[in-house]
C-alpha cells in the first residue's frame, strides 16, 4: 500500500491549490445548508397538521403550536434562504471547471429549482404576515404550495447529485461535450431513489428534532396538552419517514454496486473482492489491513448485492487513482445505516407499547432519547451526504470529471474558507440565541414577540408575524 | 429572436426586476442605519421591518434566478466571470448573508441590545452587496473578464467603471427604498416620518442622479464599447432615465408619494436596461457574444420552458403577494 499513499501523494501535490479549500468550504456551507433545507422542505406539513387541527377543531392549543412554529419558520428559513443562496454562489466560485463544462448539461433542475424556490419565498411571506390577516381557511392554504414547493425542490437539487453519480443526458467527442439533453440528464437513472431517500429523509430530521424539543419539556415536567401535541404530531411524521427510510435506503445501495463499484468497495470496506462477502462492521484500514472490524459471513452478500453468491468487489480491483478515501466513506455509512436503524426501532418500540396501552412519553428513559433522536437524524443525514459524496471521490461526475479539475485555480481560497467559518459559526450562534430566547419568552406567556426597535415603555413594534 | 438571445433577454429581465425589487429592499438598510438611535429611530425601523419583511425573501429570489439562468443557458461565460470576480462576489455573497440572518434575528430579538447589533449588521450589510453587485456590473460591462476566465483578481473590478457601477448601484438602491418607503409612511399615517424620508430621499436622489452623468465622463477612457453603446443604441434609455429620475424629485417635493413610486421604478429600470442595451451583443464586453456564450441549444429551448413557467406561476403568486401588502389589513400593525 507504500504505492497507494505515494500514488496520493502525488495526487495532491499535482492538485490546483484551490481544491483543498474549494471542498472544505462547500462540505461546511452544504453540511450546514441541508439542515435548514429539511426544514424548508418537511416542517410547512407539520405546520399544516396543527394549523388545520386547530381552524377546524376549534383547539386552541394546535393553533398556539401552529402560530409558534410559523414563527420559528420564519427565522429558520431567512437563514435556509441565504445559506442556499451561498451553495448558488459556490457552485460557479468554487467549481469553474465543473460550472463552465457542464452548466448547461446540469443546469436545467437548478432552473426548475429556482421556481419552487420562488413558490415557497412568496407564499411563506403571505403565510407568515397573514395572521389575522387574511380568512383562516385561505390562510391556512398557503402552506401548500410551500409544501409541495419542498417536494419539487427536492427533486430538481438531489437531480443534479444524482446526475453527478449517474451522469448521462450528453455524450464527449473529442474532449468537448455535446449531444446534451438536459431532460434525459434531469430524469437520470439514479434521481428517483435519491430523491425519495432525501426527501424522507428531511421529514426524519425535522419530525425528530421538533419532537425532541418537545419530548425535552416533559422531562422538566411541562407535560400539558401542548407539549403533547407538540410532540406527537412530528413524531408521528418521523414514524412514517423511520419506517420507510431503510428500504428506500436498501433499494438504492443496491444500485451503487453496479453503478459505482468503488463506492461499495469502500461502504463495505471489501479489501478483496470475497464470494459471498461478509458484512463488515466498524473498522478501520490502516496501510491495506483492516483492524478492529467485526465481520458477520455472507451477510454482505445479501444485504449489498441481494444475493447469496454475489460479491462485492474488492478495493484491489480499482486503481489507486480512482479509489475514494476509504476510512471516511466507510464509517460515515455504517453510522448513517445504524443510527437509521436505531430509530426505526425505537419508533416501532414506541407504537407497539402504545398498542399494548402503555405511553413511553411516561417513561424518562424513553423521553432522553426521543430529545437525543434529533441530533441523531442530523448527523445520520450528514454522514449519509459523507459517504455519498466522499464514496464518489475523486470524481465530481463519476467516471468522467474529476475533483482537482473541477476546482478552482484560484489561491486565496483558504481565506474564503475562513471567512465562511466564521460566519456559519456566527448565524448558528445568532439562530440558537434568537430561537431559545422565543422559546423562553412563550414560556414566560409572551405570545407576540415584539420587535424590541425602541426602549421599553414605547408603543412600537407592535407588528406582529 | 435567436434562442440564444431569447433567453438573454429573459436573464436580463431577472437582473432589472431584481435591481428593483431586490434593490429596494437592500437600500432600506441605509435608512435603517441613519435612522438614529433607538428611540428616535424606532418608528422608521419599524415601518422598514413591515415593508420589506413579507417581500424579501421573494424578491431575493430573483438573483437566484439569474445565476441559474446565466450558467445553465450560457455557462462558460459563467464560469470566466465567477472566476475572474471572485472578490467582490465573495464580499456581496457576505453581505446577503448578512443581511438576511441579521433582518430575520432582530425581528425576533428579545432584548435592545440584541436588536441594536442585528440591526447594524443588518443595515451595514444592506449596503455591501449592491456596491459589489454594483462592481460586478461593471467589470462585466467595462471588458474586464476574459473569455478564459482567471483574469486579475484586483485589477478586475478595482477600476473606474467597476467602482462608479458599485456607488451607482447602492444610490439607486437607496432612492427606491425611500420612495418606497416615503410612500409607505405617509400610506399608514406617519406623517412626520414621511416628511423627514422625503427630505433624505430627495438629498440621495440628487447625489445619485449626478453621479450617474459624472460616470459618463470616465467610462469614455474606461469602458469605450459600453460608452458606446450608451451614447448610441442606448441613448433613447438614459435619456428617459433622467427625465423619469428628474420627475421622480419633482414629484416627491411635491409630496405625490403614489406617483413618485412609478417614476423611480422608471428611472432606475432604464439605467439597468440601459446598461444591457449598451453592451449589447457582448456578454462579456469584448471577449464573448452572446451567440458565443451560448450553452446547448436543447438546454436553452428547456430555459425557455422555465421561463413560460414562471410567467404562469410565480408572476401571479408574486403580484397576489404584493397586492395583499397593499390592502388595508396589511397596511396597518
Amino acid at each position: 500500500m507504500l504505492e497507494h499513499a505515494a500514488a496520493i501523494q502525488s495526487l495532491i501535490a499535482d492538485a490546483p491549490p484551490g481544491l483543498l479549500p474549494a471542498r472544505e468550504q462547500m462540505a461546511l456551507s452544504l453540511g450546514w445548508h441541508i439542515i435548514l433545507a429539511c426544514f424548508g422542505v418537511a416542517f410547512p406539513s407539520m405546520i399544516y397538521v396543527v394549523h388545520r387541527r386547530g381552524i377546524v377543531r376549534g383547539d386552541p392549543v394546535a393553533l398556539g403550536l401552529a402560530q409558534r412554529w410559523a414563527k420559528v419558520s420564519a427565522v429558520l428559513f431567512a437563514i435556509g434562504a441565504v445559506s442556499g443562496t451561498v451553495l448558488s454562489f459556490e457552485m460557479g466560485l468554487l467549481w469553474p471547471g465543473l460550472m463552465g463544462r457542464f452548466g448547461d448539461v446540469l443546469g436545467l433542475p437548478f432552473a426548475f429549482e429556482g421556481l419552487s424556490f420562488f413558490v415557497e419565498a412568496i407564499f411563506l411571506g403571505i403565510y407568515l404576515y397573514g395572521w389575522n390577516r387574511m380568512p383562516p381557511r385561505r390562510h391556512l392554504a398557503m402552506l401548500l404550495p410551500m409544501a409541495s414547493a419542498g417536494v419539487v425542490g427536492t427533486f430538481c437539487v438531489v437531480s443534479v447529485n444524482a446526475w453527478m453519480n449517474n451522469p448521462t443526458g450528453f455524450r464527449i467527442v473529442a474532449g468537448e461535450v455535446t449531444d446534451v439533453n438536459p431532460w434525459r440528464a434531469m430524469f437520470n437513472d439514479g434521481v428517483w431513489l435519491q430523491f425519495a431517500h432525501m426527501w424522507v429523509g428531511a421529514f426524519m430530521v425535522v419530525g425528530f428534532i421538533v419532537a425532541g424539543v418537545y419530548a425535552a419539556g416533559m422531562l422538566r415536567g411541562r407535560r400539558d396538552a401542548h407539549h403533547r401535541l407538540g410532540f406527537r404530531v412530528p413524531f408521528v411524521f418521523a414514524t412514517v419517514a423511520a419506517l420507510a427510510q431503510p428500504l428506500i435506503g436498501h433499494v438504492l445501495g443496491l444500485r451503487v454496486g453496479d453503478t459505482q463499484p468503488s463506492k461499495l468497495a469502500a461502504f463495505e470496506l471489501a479489501t478483496t473482492t470475497e464470494s459471498p462477502s461478509p458484512l463488515r462492521l466498524g473498522g478501520v484500514l490502516i496501510d491495506g489491513k483492516v483492524h478492529g472490524s467485526i465481520d458477520i459471513p455472507l451477510l454482505g452478500s445479501i444485504i449489498s448485492r441481494n444475493s447469496f453468491t454475489k460479491p462485492v468487489k474488492g478495493l484491489d480491483t480499482i486503481p489507486a487513482a480512482d479509489q475514494p478515501p476509504v476510512n471516511i466513506t466507510h464509517l460515515a455509512f455504517q453510522s448513517m445505516v445504524g443510527i437509521g436503524t436505531l430509530l426505526a426501532l425505537v419508533v416501532v418500540l414506541f407504537w407497539w407499547a402504545l398498542w399494548r396501552r402503555r405511553d413511553l412519553t411516561d417513561s424518562l428513559w424513553f423521553l432522553r432519547f426521543a430529545v437525543v433522536a434529533g441530533p441523531l437524524a442530523v448527523i445520520a443525514l450528514e454522514c449519509g451526504w459523507i459517504a455519498t459524496e466522499v464514496g464518489r471521490q475523486p470524481w465530481v461526475v463519476w467516471g468522467i470529471l474529476r475533483t482537482r479539475d473541477a476546482a478552482s485555480l484560484s489561491t486565496g481560497l483558504w481565506w474564503s474558507y475562513a471567512g465562511a467559518f466564521v460566519v456559519y459559526a456566527g448565524m448558528t450562534v445568532g439562530a440558537v440565541v434568537v430561537l431559545r430566547s422565543m422559546a423562553r419568552r412563550w414560556r414566560a406567556g409572551e405570545e407576540d414577540l415584539p420587535s424590541p426597535y425602541g426602549p421599553e415603555g414605547t408603543p412600537v413594534g407592535q407588528a406582529r408575524s | 429572436m435567436t434562442l440564444p438571445l431569447a433567453v438573454a433577454a429573459a436573464l436580463f429581465a431577472g437582473v432589472v426586476i431584481y435591481a428593483l425589487f431586490g434593490g429596494a429592499d437592500f437600500g432600506s438598510g441605509y435608512f435603517d442605519l441613519t435612522a438614529g438611535g433607538a428611540k428616535q429611530g424606532s418608528e422608521l425601523r419599524t415601518l422598514i421591518d413591515h415593508s420589506i419583511g413579507p417581500v424579501w425573501e421573494a424578491n431575493h429570489v430573483w438573483l437566484i434566478y439569474v445565476l441559474v439562468m446565466w450558467w445553465t443557458g450560457f455557462p462558460t461565460a459563467f464560469a470566466a466571470a465567477m472566476s475572474t470576480l471572485i472578490v467582490p462576489l465573495m464580499l456581496a455573497l457576505l453581505g446577503i448573508v448578512l443581511r438576511g440572518a441579521s433582518f430575520a434575528f432582530r425581528k425576533y430579538s428579545a432584548t435592545l441590545g440584541q436588536a441594536r447589533l442585528f440591526g447594524i449588521v443588518f443595515a451595514g450589510s444592506s449596503l455591501i452587496t449592491p456596491f459589489f453587485l454594483g462592481a460586478v456590473a461593471g467589470a462585466v460591462a467595462s471588458g474586464r473578464v476574459p473569455a478564459r476566465g482567471q483574469g486579475g483578481v484586483w485589477s478586475s473590478w478595482l477600476t473606474p467603471t467597476s467602482l462608479f457601477g458599485g456607488v451607482i448601484a447602492v444610490g439607486t438602491c437607496v432612492l427606491l427604498a425611500g420612495v418606497f418607503l416615503t410612500a409607505d409612511a405617509a400610506r399608514s399615517g406617519h406623517g412626520a416620518l414621511a416628511d423627514s424620508l422625503r427630505r433624505r430621499t430627495l438629498a440621495v436622489g440628487v447625489v445619485t442622479g449626478a453621479v450617474v452623468f459624472v460616470a459618463l465622463v470616465p467610462i469614455q477612457h474606461d469602458a469605450p464599447t459600453l460608452a458606446a453603446g450608451l451614447e448610441g443604441r442606448a441613448a433613447p434609455l438614459v435619456v428617459l432615465s433622467a427625465v423619469a429620475g428628474t420627475g421622480t424629485l419633482a414629484l416627491l417635493f411635491r409630496r405625490r408619494y403614489a406617483v413618485a413610486r412609478l417614476t423611480a421604478v422608471v428611472a432606475v429600470a432604464t439605467v439597468v436596461l440601459g446598461w444591457g442595451v449598451g453592451q449589447y451583443p457582448w456578454m462579456l464586453v469584448d471577449e464573448v457574444s452572446i451567440a458565443d456564450a451560448a450553452g446547448a441549444s436543447a438546454t436553452l429551448a428547456g430555459l425557455l420552458i422555465v421561463v413560460a413557467l414562471a410567467l404562469v406561476v410565480v408572476v401571479p403568486a408574486l403580484a397576489y403577494l404584493f397586492l395583499l401588502t397593499q390592502t388595508e389589513p396589511w397596511t396597518h400593525d
